[in-house]
């Protein structure tokens, strides 16, 4: 298989789009790394630029869902470029949807600003918020290197992130039952912990679009879960 | 997106604006397109001398052409009125049946020399009558002024209707070939002194004649219906033999060279594999159609009249039979049918043939129900051609002998009549020019006119008929 | 994955019409098919994707022996229909032509009425006793290429006076007169408008649910948009032959891939 098209402008379609998208990566690993950072360090100027810089991706990804279209009404891509033009398309939505719990959590550690902190919490928060950013950013590797090997390694992590969620949710629960004081803090917590939970499963997807995108199908086997909180009582 | 709007090259402005002249954004000199360069104008100068010279050649063509068809009709119409006199002629009893008995057997005893006597007296007498002064010719050369072939036609008009016995009745003799020459300004009074067949009395009193209203020139049918006559009365030689026996071998070269021209065609076009005989029959075919016909003559007179007619004694093929001429001729047209069948049937769109045969019809059906019926226009064209090519030969059938002076008609086709001596009109052309008398040259331009409107019809037919089979696909 | 699929767009157990194996095809000298076996089904479209020169068209013309009337081509291997090997001694091609039919590239109909168009095949087949049953047949023909009512008031009237589309839906209700078992298509709409183009797309997926259908096609979007199985040739070769949403969407083989993403002409 050769690596070029004869027509070349559906080349430079393709490369263009995929730019776009890790360009997009970037800006949102950076929101929830500022994000946590603002949460744990309580700096309401870190938190409201974090919440300013959801606009630029979510620009973005207008602009790359329209540019998909576009590519697909004009260059009817088949296989191999259909399932690229299908993947920056998911890859967008999955980024956006994870900018926006960027803001959210930006947004929550500003009424967090305003009680009194709860054990440990915030830092375990950061640390999980680390460890998603990792996830992600080695999907989007993945992606760009077109590395099933590394995606499917990928998405085992993710049961790490699960069992660092189920902690953190007997810990908050703990908290809650000893001092009723610290339920809205410790309610916030743990919105702000599932959502990150949820960005994690995002970058698993992410991995599993890279394994559809090389080898046409995606993983039929289920995703190893190791989310106990669901099963909890 | 729009970065790359941006980065297209070429969108900066230019300066001065369209109509300045001076470089543009890229450094390529503006050309204005109102203007000619000098190759430009080189190239549209040869384009017109191109043309000129093609219409100069249409033109002079056209010129010739016109040239042509003047002179001969200048020269033939002519051909088809003759001068006559009306003479009132007493067919007496006594002198032309003397049995009395109107007994057209015992009639047809008394020759032309008896009615040529009586047509003389008749005449000296109208003229006396009419009050043409005479005395300083004699009577001789008047009676010469009468053709020698009015006496026949009266006898034959006598026998055909012996009930014109006892009656005076006015006859329009025709007049000597001088005397209709003079009157058709073929013969001058200039030319007429150098020429021991007619003298100065005979022309005045073809003047003297004229003004009583006696001589008049008319449409003459005779030219199309009468048979060749001898070299002393060319104003009675007609091109009916001709005509006829070009009739009958069309006829016949159409029988027998449209079946065998056009299944020839078929099998080598559509059913004959490719293979290096099929080539040498392909190449044989296109050699004919460029032999010269002569050579067709003298395979005519060498194979169907000496081995055939002679030492194999069929009976049907005789010197100057129309149906030797239409076996000579048919030899000569045959390549051409084959050579203009195959090009139609060529031209008939390969996606029919597949269609039919895609549907299951077998390669006969093929050829006669989709191919023939599209190729017919084609066929009818080549053929027609190439009829009217073998209509106007002459070289084979003067070896053949069709060029013999041929006095009486042929006999009806189921009457062995193809086998019958008989002439065609361009041999007749061809005879009646190389004969001495003047007033033949007339009738042999009249001849070509006849052959021209044959022609003619037979290309318009060509054309109805294409128009009628043409179907578009 | 497989279980998701739209029922509409699989091919069930219909059962094999035409079984191709080994099959070679040499043009004179050249070796136009080189060793390919396929299994055209039953009511389901085929496509034949492939380059240019490429064997498709080829192929497609063994299939009923149209090949045959070209003297240098010659046919080893085995081609079965409903179990009969075409290339038998005892096989007449014309009358397996009428159980095979095809309708071409550009739209050929016969310059007569459209009438005897449709009636052509069934005539010379001597598939009718009478007028009425063959009337009957035209009009079903007809029905069948979704023509029936753009011309019925003009049954008489030239075949030749049709557009472009209404020409090849005339072509195709001519091959299904003689009811044939599988329909060949070479490229029906290479000479056809969009719209034209899409009337006898549409045709072709009504045409499945009696023939097999089979059809060659330059544009590989009409291939996926008709058919339910698609084999690419390249440089007569089969190189895959498989469901089309797999051919399009994921294609097992590197050459299919870059000829259908346009990376290979």
């Amino acid at each position: 298989m050769q690596d070029s098209h004869i027509v070349s402008g559906f080349d430079r379609d393709l490369e263009g789009v995929q730019a776009q998208v890790m360009k997009m990566g970037g800006l949102v690993e950076k929101a929830l790394l500022d994000a946590a950072e603002a949460l744990e360090l309580r700096d309401e100027a870190l938190a409201n630029k974090v919440r300013q810089g959801d606009k630029a991706i979510d620009g973005l990804e207008e602009l790359i869902q329209t540019e998909c279209a576009r590519i697909i009404a004009q260059r009817a891509p088949a296989a191999s470029d259909l399932r690229t033009v299908l993947t920056v398309m998911r890859l967008a939505t999955a980024l956006e949807r994870s900018g926006d719990y960027a803001k959210n959590l930006a947004k929550r550690s500003l009424v967090l600003m305003g009680v009194a902190p709860v054990g440990t919490a915030t830092g375990t928060v950061r640390r999980m918020a680390k460890l998603v950013v990792q996830q992600m950013s080695d999907a989007l590797d993945a992606y760009i290197a077109r590395d099933v090997v590394r995606a499917r390694e990928i998405r085992a992590r993710d049961q790490e992130i699960d069992q660092m969620y189920s902690g953190l949710f007997r810990q908050l629960l703990t908290y809650m039952l000893e001092d009723p004081r610290t339920i809205t803090a410790s309610m916030h917590l743990h919105f702000i912990a599932k959502n990150i939970e949820r960005v994690g499963d995002h970058a698993t997807g992410i991995a599993e679009q890279v394994i559809y995108l090389v080898e046409g199908e995606l993983p039929s086997d289920d995703r190893p879960k190791h989310d106990a909180v669901s099963e909890s009582v | 997106m729009s970065d790359i709007s941006a980065n297209t090259p070429g969108a900066g402005p230019t300066a001065g604006g369209p109509n300045a002249g001076g470089p543009n954004a890229g450094g390529k000199p503006k050309v204005s397109i109102l203007g000619q360069s000098a190759r430009m104008k080189a190239r549209n100068r040869t384009e017109s001398v191109f043309k000129v010279l093609g219409l100069t050649a249409i033109l002079f063509s056209l010129a010739i052409l016109a040239l042509m068809i003047f002179t001969i009709f200048r020269d033939g119409t002519s051909a088809f009125f003759q001068t006559r006199m009306s003479v009132p002629v007493t067919l007496s009893a006594e002198v032309l049946d003397p049995a009395g008995n109107r007994n057209r057997d015992e009639m047809t005893k008394q020759t032309t020399m008896t009615y040529n006597k009586v047509i003389n007296e008749a005449f000296l007498a109208a003229l006396a009558a009419k009050g043409i002064k005479t005395d300083d010719v004699p009577a001789k050369e008047l009676t010469d002024m009468i053709s020698k072939g009015a006496a026949g036609e009266l006898r034959a008009d006598v026998l055909a209707d012996p009930s014109l016995i006892g009656q005076t009745i006015d006859i329009a003799l025709v007049a000597g070939g001088r005397i209709d020459g003079y009157m058709k300004g073929r013969v001058t009074r200039a030319s007429a002194e150098r020429d021991t067949n007619v003298t100065m009395g005979q022309l005045d009193v073809a003047d003297r004649m004229k003004e009583a209203g006696m001589l008049s020139t008319s449409w003459n049918w005779d030219f199309l219906t009468n048979t060749d006559s001898s070299d002393t009365r060319p104003e009675t030689a007609g091109v009916g033999v001709a005509i006829l026996g070009s009739a009958y071998m069309m006829f016949l070269v159409l029988i027998m060279c449209v079946p065998v021209g056009v299944a020839a065609s078929i099998y080598l076009e559509e059913f004959a594999p490719k293979n290096r005989w099929t080539d040498l029959i392909e190449v044989n075919i296109a050699n004919l159609a460029a032999v010269p016909s002569i050579v067709y003559g003298i395979l005519g007179l060498a194979i169907f009249i000496n081995v055939l007619g002679g030492q194999m004694g069929v009976e049907a093929l005789k010197m100057s039979a129309s149906l030797v001429g239409a076996l000579v001729l048919s030899l000569q047209t045959l390549p051409t049918i084959i050579i203009a069948t195959r090009a139609a049937i060529r031209a008939v769109p390969p996606s029919i043939r597949d269609a039919a045969l895609g549907i299951g019809a077998s390669k006969m059906q093929t050829v006669f129900h989709h191919v023939l019926p599209l190729a017919m226009p084609g066929i009818l064209t080549g053929t027609i051609l190439g009829l009217a090519s073998a209509l106007g030969e002459t070289a084979p059938l003067l070896l053949i002998g069709m060029v013999a002076f041929v006095a009486n008609y042929p006999a009806a086709p189921w009457d062995g009549g193809f086998s019958d001596p008989a002439t065609a009109l361009p041999v007749q052309v061809y005879s009646w020019a190389s004969r001495s008398d003047p007033a033949f040259i007339e009738r042999s331009n009249g001849a070509i006119i006849v052959l021209l409107v044959f022609l003619l019809i037979m290309n318009v037919t060509a054309i109805i008929l294409r128009r009628r089979f043409e179907r578009r696909w | 994955m497989n279980d998701m699929r739209i029922a509409d767009r699989t091919v069930d157990a219909n059962g094999i019409r035409i079984k191709a194996s080994g099959v070679q095809v040499h043009y004179g000298d050249s070796h136009a098919i080189k060793d390919v076996s396929v299994d055209i089904p039953d009511k389901a479209v085929t496509a034949f994707i492939g380059p240019s020169g490429c064997g498709k068209s080829t192929f497609l013309r063994t299939l009923n022996r149209m090949n045959d009337t070209i003297p240098i081509c010659r046919v080893q291997g085995n081609i079965l229909l409903d179990g009969e090997n075409i290339y038998d001694k005892r096989v007449d091609p014309v009358q397996l032509r009428a159980k095979v039919g095809m309708v071409f590239q550009k739209p050929n109909p016969f310059p007569k009425s459209i009438y005897d168009n449709v009636a052509y095949g069934p005539r010379i087949h001597g598939l009718t006793r009478n007028k009425a049953e063959l009337d009957g047949i035209v009009e079903s023909s007809l029905r069948k290429a979704a023509l029936w009512n753009e011309v019925k008031d003009r049954l008489h009237a030239p075949g030749t006076g049709l557009s472009g589309g209404q020409q090849q839906r005339l072509c195709i209700a001519r091959a299904v007169a003689t009811s044939p078992e599988v329909l060949l298509m070479d490229e029906p709409c290479s000479a056809l408008d969009p719209i034209a183009t899409a009337q006898v797309e549409e045709l072709i997926d009504e045409l499945r649910s009696n023939f097999s259908v089979v059809i060659v096609t330059h544009s590989m979007q009409q291939a996926a948009r008709v058919s339910q199985k698609t084999a690419f040739f390249h440089l007569g070769n089969l190189v895959e032959f498989g469901e089309t949403s797999q051919i399009f969407t994921n294609p097992k083989d590197p050459r299919t891939e870059s000829y259908i993403t346009g990376r290979i002409g």
